[in-house]
């Protein structure tokens, strides 16, 4: 059986957090390129030029893309023929984070819910480990800020509203946004299961390669759909209006009751942060 | 106030962080009778919460946050004083209608770039509720810190002029969620 120590867990798990907080993946790098081509506005155009440059200051001169280095949010594929070693993965995880949000100067921004008193170190992460066939250990981290993450929303829809139910209360999402989650954003949307399977669903699609589409053809056919509404409000780049307010729908779905139709949005900035290793 | 929505700017001189937990603490403070850790009158707030600063450098990434969180606290702040705020995202009409009474205005710096904006930060130094980490108030010396000019003493909101000359669907803006 294979084996994996605990130490090997943590150190990874802290070089992807650091790794985020500066350097913007190349499918968000170029989503910009393509939002950039797609604005008619000249005011819009430039400050898509400007998150480019940001991106490359991050990058060359080592400060963080965005001050919200958000609060960690793992998903995690254990597989069943792995042995992990010398400890719990759940402490190892938490403990590459205390160690990346540390030695990378992120912000720590995890409090206590009432008393708002810091965790001093960004943990606990939030951490969603699945059970797959094998013997590698997937990690996939998403730093999520709160000017997104508060414009989240779910709704059980009637089953009978359908696809049209579906759309409209996505565009009601974004129009209610409007610039908080700093646009052009990428949304997710997960549709059916049940009230946290949406949401899980809504979470797990950002993690997919910005503008990539579903591999379920009327999933794909949705998420395009979805993209052309949302971009018409004419939100645009910082929601100072323009023809980009989203770079991209991504839809996960779900089979849910015969009389629910439970639908969650959940929105990404434009820093759209993401990192996924395989162990 | 010679300032209009769409104007753009750059700031050079003194401006306040604070956000969300410090506009909390100065106004219940406020209504307790407490003296305010920082004379307002004539000032900016700048709704942000840095990274820490790293070896050599005055700032982290130091980019705006949303500004309608503090909205609850922004008409007494602007009563204390108070003439300049940047953030990111609309405002609620309580605060625009302080906005025109008290002569002041509402600036947005672009969301998500912490980086470039850090840039602009020359020192930075806490002076009110350390306690609070990020979210500690600091006197920052910017130089040529970029903004746009979105609430103006006129009632404008460049968030809903900019989105109208776009928009393909969709009636009114609603208020922020």
């Amino acid at each position: 059986m294979r084996e994996i120590h605990v130490d090997e867990i943590r150190d990874n798990v802290a070089q992807i957090c650091v790794d985020a907080a500066y350097n913007l993946s190349d499918d968000v790098l170029t989503a910009f390129d393509r939002a950039q081509q797609m604005e008619t506005s000249q005011g819009a155009r430039e400050i898509i030029g400007l998150l480019k440059e940001n991106a490359r200051v991050a990058r060359e001169e080592h400060i963080h893309i965005c001050q919200d280095t958000g609060i960690a949010i793992f998903f995690v594929e254990i597989g069943q023929d792995l042995r992990i070693r010398n400890g719990f993965i759940i402490d190892a995880i938490n403990d590459g984070v205390r160690k990346g949000y540390k030695e990378g100067y992120l912000r720590k921004s995890v409090v206590d819910p009432i008393t708002r008193r810091n965790t001093g170190d960004n943990t606990p992460a939030i951490i969603y480990t699945e059970l797959v066939p094998g013997d590698k250990l997937k990690i996939s981290f998403m730093p999520k800020g709160a000017g997104s993450e508060n414009m989240s929303a779910i709704r059980m829809l009637r089953p009978t509203e359908g696809v049209e139910g579906i759309k409209s209360f996505v565009l009601d999402c974004v129009q209610r946004a409007g610039a908080n989650p700093c646009p052009p954003v990428v949304i997710g949307v997960g549709i059916g299961g049940d009230f946290e399977k949406a949401a899980l669903l809504a979470k797990k699609a950002l993690l997919r390669p910005v503008g990539s589409p579903n591999a379920k053809l009327e999933l794909a056919s949705l998420e395009e759909a979805l993209l052309r509404t949302v971009n018409k409000t004419g939100i645009g780049p910082e929601g100072l209006g323009g023809k980009v307010t989203a770079m991209a729908v991504h839809v996960e779905s779900f089979p849910c009751h015969i009389a629910s139709l439970p639908v969650a949005v959940n929105i990404n900035c434009h820093a759209a942060r993401h990192k996924t290793i395989i162990l | 106030m010679k300032l209009k929505a769409g104007d753009r700017v750059l700031i050079t001189g003194i401006i306040y962080t604070g956000r969300d937990m410090a506009h909390k603490y100065m106004v219940d403070g406020h209504n307790k009778g407490e003296k305010l850790p920082f004379d307002l009158a004539g000032q900016i707030l700048y709704y942000t919460g840095p990274t820490p600063a790293p070896p050599g450098k005055p700032i982290g990434s130091a980019g705006p946050t949303t500004s309608y969180r503090m909205d609850k606290y922004t008409p007494t702040l602007l009563e204390l004083g108070l003439k300049g705020m940047i953030g990111k995202g609309p405002r609620g009409q309580e605060v625009k209608d302080a906005i025109r009474k008290h002569k002041a205005v509402y600036f947005a710096a672009i969301g998500g770039a912490g980086a470039l904006i850090s840039r602009a930060i020359r020192k930075a130094e806490v002076i009110a509720y350390p306690e609070l980490g990020t979210e500690a108030v600091m006197r920052l010396e910017v130089e040529d810190f970029p903004a746009v000019v979105v609430n103006d003493v006129h009632g404008s909101d460049l968030y809903q002029i900019g989105v109208e000359q776009y928009r393909e669907i969709g009636g009114a803006e609603g208020e922020s969620c």
